[in-house]
C-alpha cells in the first residue's frame, strides 16, 4: 500500500511538469465532451468481456481457479518452449534467456531472467498466457500455464521437483528481485542537473576521440545501395506485368494454382515456426523444402522429438493421407510431437497445404 | 580512418575565419567555378525530354522516384532472433523538415504485424466504469476528432550506444523515432463514454495483435493528451503502424502506443505487466532498477552530414542539419558543435514547433576541409538540457539499454567521410 502512495506522490510531480510544459501550447479548439456522452457504441456483454479480460494483476485480479505441478510443467516446456528458450530455460540464439543470472545485476553484463530480475509471478503467468507459445498465442489451457509458470520457478531454483502451483498458493509465492525496483526519480536526480544555461565558448582545453564505431564494424552495408537501387525498381514493375499475362491464358499441367494460392494464404500460421524454398533453414520448426513424400522426421539438423524419432523408425512416410492427418490434428495424430500448432480446419485446407509446400519445393528430391 | 587529429581552442581562429568568409560570399566576391567543357546533361537531349512518359494512374498509389529506391527502412539483423520480434530504422539522413513518410516510419513489433480487417475491429472498455462498452470503428468515427503531431521514439532508441560508439549511421544510432500528424478521437471521451470510476487511476491498453501487448497508463496522462488514432499523415494508419486503431501517448515512450488497439481496462493499480518489468525499466549500475520511466528525455541528432550522408562536395559552403524533440514541451534552442564542444553555436530552427514534436534546425558554414567533431545539444521548453554521454552514464551506469539520450558526436574527416564516436 505504501508503495503506490509513493508512486503516485512520484507521479503527481511529472505530471506537474508536463502541464506547465503544455500551459505555452494550449490546444486551439479541442474535440468537444457532450454531457451525458454520444450514446455511442454498445454495452458490452459480460461474455464478451470474459472472452477478452485475460490481465492478471500481482494482487491476483484475474487469475483463474487452476493447479499444474513442476513434472507436467516440464513436459510442456519441452514441447512449447524449449525450441527457442532452450531445455533448462538458457534460450537459443538471441531469444530470452528465462532461469539464471541471480547476482549478475550489478555485474558488467547483466542477465535479466524470470529469476534474477521478474519482480512479480503474476506477471509471467500473464505473458506464457497471453502470448506464448510463439505463433500460437492463447492455446495453452490454464491448468497448462500453471504448470510451465511451476517449471519455470522450479528452473529458477524457487522451488522443489514436488512442486504444484495453484491460484490457492499463488499469491504466497514472491519474487527474489521484487524491491529492487522503484519509481522513475529522474525529476529530483537529473531533471534539475541537466538544465541551466551551458558553457558557450572555451569549453574545453582540448577535445580528443576516446571510441569509434568503425573498429567494431557490426554496421550493416549501404554503402553500395544507391548505385544498385535505381535499376530495381522498373524491373519489379516490368516482372508484375509479364505475371499478370502469363496467368490468364493456359494452366500448367503442374498443382493447381488457385489450391496453391490457398494455401500460401494459410501459409501465415506457419511461418512462424518454419521456412520453405530457396535458402530456407530449420528454425523453430524444421524446414519443409524435400518433405512430402520423405520419411518423417528426417530433416538433418533439426533435433526432432521422441514422438518424431519412433514415427521415423517406424518408416511413416509424408505421403497425402499422413499430412493431411498431421495438418488437421497434429497432437492427435502423432501425440507427444512438439509442433505448438492446433490443425486446420478442414480437408480443404489440408489439401491447399499441400499443394503449396509441393509448389515451394516440398517434394522429397 | 586511422587519424586522431586533435582538436583544441585554435580551432577557434579557424571559425572566425568562415564567418568572414561567408560575408564575403554574400558580397559576391567569390568566384565560380569555370566548365571545362559543355555540359552533356545540357548538350544531349534526355529521352524524358523526347518522349512521353506514364498517364496518369500509372501508380495509383504513387511512389517514390525510382533514383529513390534506396531511402528505406533498415534492420540490424544481429540485433533480434527473428524479424516477427524485431525493429527496424528510420532513415534520419534522408529525411528533410519534421514529418516522416507512412512508409519510412520505423517498426517494432513483437509478434509480427497483425493484418486485421476493420469490419472486425472491435474496441473494448471495461473494468472500473459504469457501463463497458464495445465500439466498431464506425461508432469510433462518430466521435469528434483532433489533429495533432507528435514523435514516437523507442525508448531503446540509441540504446545499442551506452558502452560507446556502435553502429556507424544515424538511421542505427537514432532511427528508432518517427514524427507523425495522428488524427484520432481524444481518449478522454472515450473514457467519459464508459465513465470511469472514482477507483478508475490507471488504464490498461492492449493490442490486437499474437502478443497482445499491454502497458499501465495512469489516469492523468489518459485523460489529459492520449488519442485513439485511426489516420497518420492524412491516410488510415498503415498495417504495420496499429491499422486500424492505435493508442497516441504523447511524449512517452514508444511501446506505450499500443498498436492495433483492441481494448482498454480501467483498474486501480498497475498491472506490470512483462514490457514494464522485464523489460522497459532501466537497470542502474547498483543492481536497481528504475519503472515507469515514461517520458522521453530531450534530445537531437545531427542528420546530415553523418555516416551515411558524408560530405561529397569538398571545401565551401555546407549545410548541417538535424532534428531535435522532447517528451515534456518544445524544442526553442539547439547548440552545435564543430569541434567536439570547445564553442558552440545556436542553430537555426526552421519550420513548425509543436509541443512533443520533432523540430528541424540547420546550421551553415563554410567548411575548410580539416578534420571536424561534429554535436547537436537540445534545450527544451522546461529548461532541460540535453546531457553528454558521459553524464548519462555517472547518473545510470552502462547497463540501463533504455532512454540514452546523450548528446553524439560525428568525426568528419579530410575527405568528408564520417564516423560515429565518442569523445573526451
Amino acid at each position: 500500500m505504501s508503495k503506490s502512495v509513493e508512486m503516485m506522490k512520484t507521479l503527481t510531480l511529472s505530471t506537474a511538469l508536463v502541464v506547465t510544459a503544455a500551459f505555452a501550447f494550449a490546444q486551439e479548439n479541442p474535440a468537444p465532451s457532450r454531457e451525458g456522452g454520444f450514446g455511442l457504441g454498445r454495452t458490452a456483454l459480460p461474455e464478451e468481456v470474459a472472452a477478452w479480460d485475460i490481465d492478471i494483476r500481482p494482487d491476483g485480479q484475474g487469475l483463474p481457479v487452476g493447479s499444474g505441478d513442476v513434472y507436467t510443467g516440464e513436459e510442456l516446456y519441452i514441447d512449447y518452449c524449449s525450441a527457442c528458450h532452450g531445455d533448462f530455460g538458457e534460450a537459443v540464439g538471441r531469444w530470452p534467456v528465462l532461469a539464471g543470472g541471480f547476482g549478475t545485476l550489478d555485474d558488467e553484463d547483466p542477465h535479466k531472467t524470470i529469476g534474477s530480475y521478474w519482480p512479480y509471478l503474476s506477471t509471467v503467468w500473464d505473458y506464457v498466457h497471453r502470448a506464448m507459445p510463439y505463433g500460437a498465442a492463447q492455446s495453452l489451457e490454464d491448468d497448462e500455464v500453471y504448470a510451465i509458470v511451476a517449471y519455470l520457478m522450479y528452473l529458477n531454483n524457487m522451488v522443489e521437483d514436488d512442486f504444484e502451483l495453484s491460484n490457492e498458493n499463488f499469491l504466497e509465492m514472491a519474487m527474489p528481485n521484487e524491491d529492487a525496483f522503484f519509481m522513475d526519480d529522474r525529476a529530483t536526480t537529473e531533471l534539475t542537473v541537466f538544465a541551466g544555461e551551458p558553457c558557450m565558448e572555451n569549453c574545453a582545453e582540448s577535445i580528443e576521440i576516446t571510441a569509434r564505431a568503425t573498429v567494431l564494424n557490426v554496421t550493416p552495408e549501404t554503402a553500395e545501395d544507391a548505385s544498385a537501387a535505381p535499376e530495381a525498381m522498373p524491373v519489379a514493375a516490368e516482372a508484375e506485368v509479364v505475371e499478370t499475362a502469363a496467368a490468364e491464358p493456359e494452366a500448367p499441367a503442374g498443382p493447381d494454382p488457385e489450391l496453391v494460392a490457398a494455401g500460401e494464404a494459410l501459409w501465415r500460421q506457419c511461418a512462424s515456426c518454419h521456412q520453405i524454398g530457396e535458402g530456407a533453414t530449420n528454425r523453430t520448426g524444421p524446414m519443409l523444402n524435400n518433405t512430402y513424400g520423405a520419411p518423417v522426421g528426417s530433416h538433418e539438423g533439426f533435433r526432432y522429438s521422441p514422438a518424431f524419432a519412433e514415427a521415423n523408425a517406424a518408416g511413416m512416410v509424408w505421403d497425402d493421407e499422413a499430412l493431411s492427418a498431421y495438418l488437421l490434428d497434429p497432437r492427435g495424430f502423432i501425440p507427444g510431437n512438439r509442433m505448438a500448432f492446433r490443425g486446420l480446419r478442414s480437408e480443404d485446407e489440408a489439401a491447399a497445404m499441400i499443394a503449396y509446400i509441393r509448389a515451394e519445393g516440398g517434394d522429397a528430391q | 580512418m586511422t587519424d586522431s587529429p586533435k582538436f583544441s581552442q585554435s580551432r577557434r581562429q579557424f571559425l572566425a575565419g568562415a564567418a568572414v568568409a561567408t560575408g564575403a560570399a554574400a558580397a559576391g566576391k567569390f568566384a565560380h567555378a569555370q566548365a571545362a567543357g559543355p555540359d552533356p546533361a545540357i548538350m544531349e537531349m534526355q529521352p524524358w525530354q523526347q518522349y512521353l512518359g506514364a498517364g496518369v494512374d500509372a501508380a495509383p498509389y504513387g511512389v517514390p522516384s525510382p533514383h529513390e529506391a534506396h531511402v528505406v527502412r533498415r534492420n540490424v539483423e544481429w540485433l533480434t532472433a527473428d524479424t516477427v520480434s524485431s525493429v527496424n530504422f528510420t532513415p534520419l539522413h534522408e529525411l528533410e523538415g519534421i514529418i516522416t513518410p507512412n512508409g519510412l516510419c520505423f517498426e517494432r513489433h513483437h509478434s509480427g504485424v497483425a493484418e486485421i480487417d476493420p469490419g472486425q475491429h472491435r474496441l473494448m472498455i471495461n473494468g472500473l466504469v459504469d457501463n463497458p462498452l464495445v465500439f466498431t470503428m464506425e461508432d469510433l468515427m462518430r466521435f469528434p476528432r483532433e489533429n495533432r503531431t507528435y514523435f514516437l521514439e523507442c525508448a531503446a532508441n540509441t540504446g545499442m550506444e551506452w558502452r560507446g560508439s556502435q553502429l556507424n549511421g544515424v538511421q542505427f544510432t537514432h532511427g528508432m523515432i518517427h514524427n507523425v500528424v495522428y488524427t484520432g478521437v481524444p481518449l478522454r471521451l472515450l473514457l467519459e463514454e464508459a465513465g470511469v470510476r472514482t477507483s478508475g487511476s490507471w488504464i490498461l491498453p492492449e493490442g490486437a495483435d499474437a502478443s497482445g501487448m499491454t502497458r499501465s497508463i495512469p489516469m492523468e496522462k489518459a485523460l489529459d493528451d492520449c488519442m485513439v488514432a485511426t489516420h497518420m499523415n492524412g491516410e488510415r494508419l498503415r498495417p504495420e503502424q496499429g491499422y486500424p486503431l492505435r493508442l497516441v501517448v504523447p511524449g512517452w515512450e514508444g511501446n506505450m502506443w499500443v498498436k492495433w488497439l483492441r481494448r482498454i481496462e480501467v483498474g486501480d493499480a498497475p498491472w506490470h505487466h512483462r514490457e514494464e518489468t522485464s523489460k522497459y525499466t532501466d537497470l542502474l549500475a547498483d543492481g536497481q532498477a528504475r519503472r515507469f520511466t515514461w517520458e522521453m528525455d530531450a534530445k537531437s541528432v545531427i542528420t546530415n552530414p553523418s555516416p551515411q550522408a558524408p560530405i561529397l562536395h569538398g571545401p565551401g559552403p555546407t549545410v548541417l542539419t538535424g532534428v531535435a524533440w522532447s517528451g515534456r514541451g518544445t524544442i526553442p534552442r539547439v547548440d552545435v558543435t564543430l569541434d567536439g564542444g570547445i564553442n558552440w553555436h545556436r542553430a537555426r530552427m526552421s519550420g513548425p514547433s509543436f509541443d512533443k514534436s520533432m523540430h528541424r534546425f540547420y546550421f551553415e558554414f563554410d567548411w575548410d576541409g580539416r578534420p571536424l567533431l561534429l554535436q547537436s545539444r537540445a534545450h527544451d521548453s522546461t529548461g532541460y538540457v540535453q546531457p553528454t554521454k558521459d553524464q548519462l552514464r555517472e547518473v545510470r551506469g552502462l547497463n540501463s539499454i533504455y532512454h540514452n539520450n546523450g548528446i553524439q558526436t560525428w568525426a568528419i574527416n579530410e575527405r568528408g567521410e564520417a564516423e560515429n564516436v565518442e569523445v573526451g
